[in-house]
């Protein structure tokens, strides 16, 4: 086979896309994922990172319910590193209807998910954030996930068997060869270069960018873009995921995630034009502070990181403005079947939590159009990095007294935080102190994880992601960049791409201690640095 | 206790209308929090045009010496940006040709001063470029915790072996025109720098780093000295947070510290600074001022408070506390006689007085004089 041959062309660097990839390649095909951005740049990194137990769906979709909770059990086992396991507790308000809570937990036990009723008082003492005045509460298998290193872990096992990746590369048209699609023009959105892929089938895995693809290759996915805002904590307030027990609704998920927490989200339909670029408005900003501080009262006083804003990738039933009774259900389209279009298929709907399957299902589409009889083995193979019982045990197997900062990239790396064991000791230099991050951890992102920017980098270590939110660690990071890549123009100019992404998340919650900072950063870097 | 002023904030603009206040024989008294944006003080002040004998003599006094020469100065990240008047070891040059050859030296494993970003600056001018780092056994301590390598901790270390760095150029340097330096010395010897400059047989220009600022930190410590020499009170770490207003007069503040004692003066000066300083606090509907709760200019709707761009002047930089032509804040639309406002909480918007280090000293000058009229 050439070396622009494949067997199978994953287009989307999203979760989706990456476990697929994973999916095909451990079961021997020869495969090539395209990217046009970085990895986990659409919905798969501006979500919750709720490990749903479920418990969400079980009312109104039990199909979803059903999978949710399968595959929650299954990351648990293949992905420990990006997991935290910590439970969820489903609240009712005073406001709320407590009767509900019978249907919901009837609904949870049909889909297979462990539902207790605890008592209020109980609650309280498990989860001493929760608003006190809960007149219900039930404990859930929920828990919160790392969707970055969850893309990451996926695309790292699909290279080590043998699969390529394509960042920054876009997909510029389709080959055809009479009714089937053999491959793809791109080119490489850094470099400019030109480059034509060839392979028997494409995967267009692109969530709602997903349409356009499909329009590209002449079919219609009808789709509805449904954004999502959502805002960050700067403080883990809550140590269990809390949501409402209701029927579901706007910002009524609170999740804790690292050092932080996210309350999320609302479900607003947008036009496609505007899927790139979505940011948050004043009024979805009070109303997810509003809802928020009523599961956790605490939260009227903490401050906000920032605020994002999602696409999720839904796929149109009705004529539903909000979206929320799509079911999230699983969609692939096989083409051939469905628009006589060979060598072409869409794998979408779906959500983080179904990724696996997603990916299984669109592997064994794939398998079926190559003729090829290979059982999907996903589910039961741990992604690299995972299977350690906890970050700290994987940081003292490396290091003898590991520092917070190798306890930290322990926690981001898994085992492959071994790497950083090789580098001299100048490489312990702290680059993001929020997050503790040190220069070698940032260095073996370049060199071993492909991170070419630094938004790049921030979604595979977390620089500027904490409190000062890129402050100084974005100016010490483009000096390592700079020096790696050695084209100090491009850096300057990445330096202030990532100034303006980080502001397009700050101004949204403008006021407090956010707006000290913000102040803070744009003197600095205009008037002391002078960039 | 009673003062002539009390003064609420210690930065630059505070120290000055003291130091003025104290030279002409009245007692004040400074309520410092602590951390001020002298700080991350670039050592240059970009607007003020004419040479200006008053504000250069008060600094010598302090042991500050500034120099007056319009031009350009060399920016951390390699640009040129406009400068006349600045702190002595700061260069200014009449264009960005400032050489034909660089050598620039930095130390191994700090990262808060950028060689790469400088070079492709000057080479840009048409200069050629050498990065060297130097591996100072001296610094060895402070590598070893991994967020010391900071500009102040080197700083601290480099008034010691200043000679060390002076010896390892010089082994560097070939046929260099100019030697490039981080901005780490002479924070408590002031001489340090122009002894590096004496010992190298080049050029030498110290560029900024990351905050805090060496020179900003060392601005800061002097006006401080002076002041106390003169007689102030600093009241260092301490904040207020209330005031007593009786018919448009100000009797006395509350700070955290002194409890129950109130600060009794004649004339009191704001200058708290914006607000990374806390000077102006805002919330989701509101800028406000802590301490009298002045009116603030504001747009109403906090959509308009920001530019979307980062690099775009943001509307909320702008923003300060209403004054009258005396510069006295405006509450509910009328002055309160013995407050003043000097610094950057006046906002940027003040015609005449400029921005910055150059409206925190204008306008303390200004009040100063007119508490000094208003006594006679």
């Amino acid at each position: 086979m050439a070396n622009n041959e494949f067997d199978v062309i994953i287009i989307g660097g999203g979760i989706t896309g990456a476990g697929t990839q994973r999916d095909c390649a451990m079961r021997g095909l020869k495969t090539l994922l395209i990217e046009r951005s970085d990895i986990a740049t659409g919905a798969t990194g501006r979500n919750h990172g709720l490990l749903h137990s479920g418990a969400r769906y079980a009312v109104n979709d039990p199909e979803s319910a059903e999978e949710c909770i399968r595959e929650n059990m299954i990351l648990r086992r293949i992905a420990s590193h990006c997991i935290d396991e910590t439970d969820g507790l489903f609240i009712s308000l005073p406001e709320d209807d407590l009767s509900y809570q019978q249907t919901f937990v009837e609904a949870c036990r049909k889909a297979g998910i462990s539902a207790e009723i605890i008592d209020p008082q109980l609650a309280k003492r498990l989860e001493p954030m929760v608003n006190p005045d809960l007149t219900g509460a039930v404990k859930v298998p929920d828990g919160s996930v790392d969707p970055f290193r969850l893309c990451a872990a996926n695309m790292l096992d699909a290279r080590l068997h043998g699969g390529q990746v394509r960042l920054h590369t876009t997909v510029t048209g389709f080959i055809r060869e009479g009714d089937t699609i053999t491959g793809v023009h791109t080119r490489n959105l850094n470099t400019g270069q030109e480059q034509d892929f060839f392979a028997p089938v494409t995967v267009n895995a692109c969530g709602i960018w997903g349409h356009d693809i499909a329009a590209l290759a002449g079919v219609n996915v009808g789709m509805f873009p449904a954004k999502g805002a959502l805002l960050v904590f700067a403080h883990r307030v809550n140590n269990m995921v809390i949501n409402r027990c209701r029927k579901p609704s706007n910002a009524d998920i609170l999740v804790p995630g690292d050092t932080v927490c996210i309350i999320g989200t609302t479900s607003t339909r947008i036009p496609f034009e505007e899927c790139d670029g979505v940011s948050v408005t004043p009024d979805e900003v009070t109303l997810l502070i509003t809802e928020g501080a009523k599961m956790a009262p605490s939260l009227s006083s903490t401050r906000i990181l920032r605020a994002y804003a999602g696409v999720r990738p839904l796929v149109s039933a009705d004529d539903d403005p909000s979206g929320r009774n799509i079911s999230r259900g699983i969609v692939c389209l096989d083409h051939e079947e469905r628009d006589g279009l060979k060598g072409f298929i869409t794998i979408t709907g779906g959500k983080l939590m179904t990724y696996r399957l997603m990916a299984e299902i669109a592997t064994d589409t794939v398998c079926r159009k190559l003729n090829i009889d290979k059982v999907c083995s996903t589910a039961v193979t741990p992604l690299p990095g995972s299977g350690e019982p906890s970050y700290e045990e994987v940081a003292r197997k490396i290091w003898e007294k590991p520092s917070t900062a190798q306890k930290a990239a322990a926690a981001r790396l898994g085992n492959n935080a071994a790497r950083l064991r090789t580098r001299n000791r100048l490489d312990e230099a702290l680059v993001c102190e929020c997050e503790e991050v040190s220069v070698g951890e940032v260095n073996d992102a370049i060199d071993h994880l492909e991170a070419t920017t630094l938004t790049d980098l921030r979604r595979r270590t977390r620089i500027g992601m904490g409190t000062c939110q890129g402050e100084f660690c974005a100016c010490r990071a483009a000096g390592l960049l700079a020096k790696a890549h050695g084209c100090i123009e491009r850096e300057r100019d990445d330096l202030k791409a990532f100034l303006q992404e980080r502001w397009k998340g700050n101004f949204p919650i403008g006021w407090g201690d956010t707006l000290r900072e913000a102040e803070y950063t744009q003197w600095v870097y205009k008037h002391v640095l002078g960039i | 206790m009673k003062f002539n002023t009390v003064i609420i904030g210690g930065g630059l603009a505070g120290l000055v209308a003291g130091i003025s206040l104290q030279k002409a024989g009245r007692g004040t008294a400074i309520i410092s929090e602590g951390q001020n944006a002298l700080h991350f003080f670039s050592g240059t002040f970009e607007s003020i045009e004419d040479a200006p004998g008053r504000i250069t003599d008060l600094f010598a006094e302090a042991g500050i010496g500034l120099h007056y020469s319009p031009g350009v100065r060399l920016m951390p990240m390699g640009t040129f940006k406009k400068a006349a008047l600045s702190l002595e070891d700061i260069s200014l040059f009449p264009g960005p040709k400032i050489g034909s050859r660089a050598l620039i030296v930095s130390f191994a494993g700090y990262h808060d001063f950028f060689c790469q970003f400088l070079a492709e600056g000057l080479e840009k001018q048409g200069m050629q470029c050498r990065i060297k780092m130097l591996n100072l056994p001296e610094l060895e301590h402070l590598e070893k915790s991994p967020s010391e390598m900071r500009s102040v901790q080197i700083a601290r270390t480099m008034d010691r072996i200043w000679e060390s760095v002076v010896r390892e150029v010089r082994i560097l340097l070939r046929d260099e025109d100019t030697v490039i330096l981080p901005q780490v010395f002479g924070l408590q010897d002031t001489s340090v720098p122009s002894r590096i400059r004496g010992g190298i047989p080049a050029q030498v220009v110290f560029v900024g780093t990351l905050p805090p600022s060496v020179p900003g930190i060392r601005t800061q410590m002097l006006l401080k000295r002076r002041y106390q020499l003169l007689g102030g009170t600093y009241l260092m770490g301490d904040e207020a947070t209330g005031a007593h207003v009786h018919e448009r007069v100000v009797h006395s503040i509350v700070t955290h510290n002194l409890g129950n004692h109130f600060l009794e003066a004649d004339n009191f000066i704001l200058a708290t600074g914006t607000f990374f300083s806390k000077g102006l606090r805002s919330n989701p509907f509101e800028i406000s001022e802590p301490v009298f709760g002045v009116d603030v200019e504001q747009a109403s709707d906090r959509t308009d408070w920001y530019n979307p761009e980062f690099m775009r002047e943001q509307p909320y930089m702008k923003y300060g506390v209403i004054c009258d032509d005396n510069l006295r804040p405006l509450k509910d639309g009328e002055p309160l006689r013995n407050l003043f406002a000097i610094g950057s909480i006046l906002g940027q918007t003040r015609p005449g007085l400029g921005s910055g280090g150059e409206l925190a000293i204008r306008s303390a000058l200004a009040v100063a004089d007119q508490i000094l009229k208003s006594d006679e």
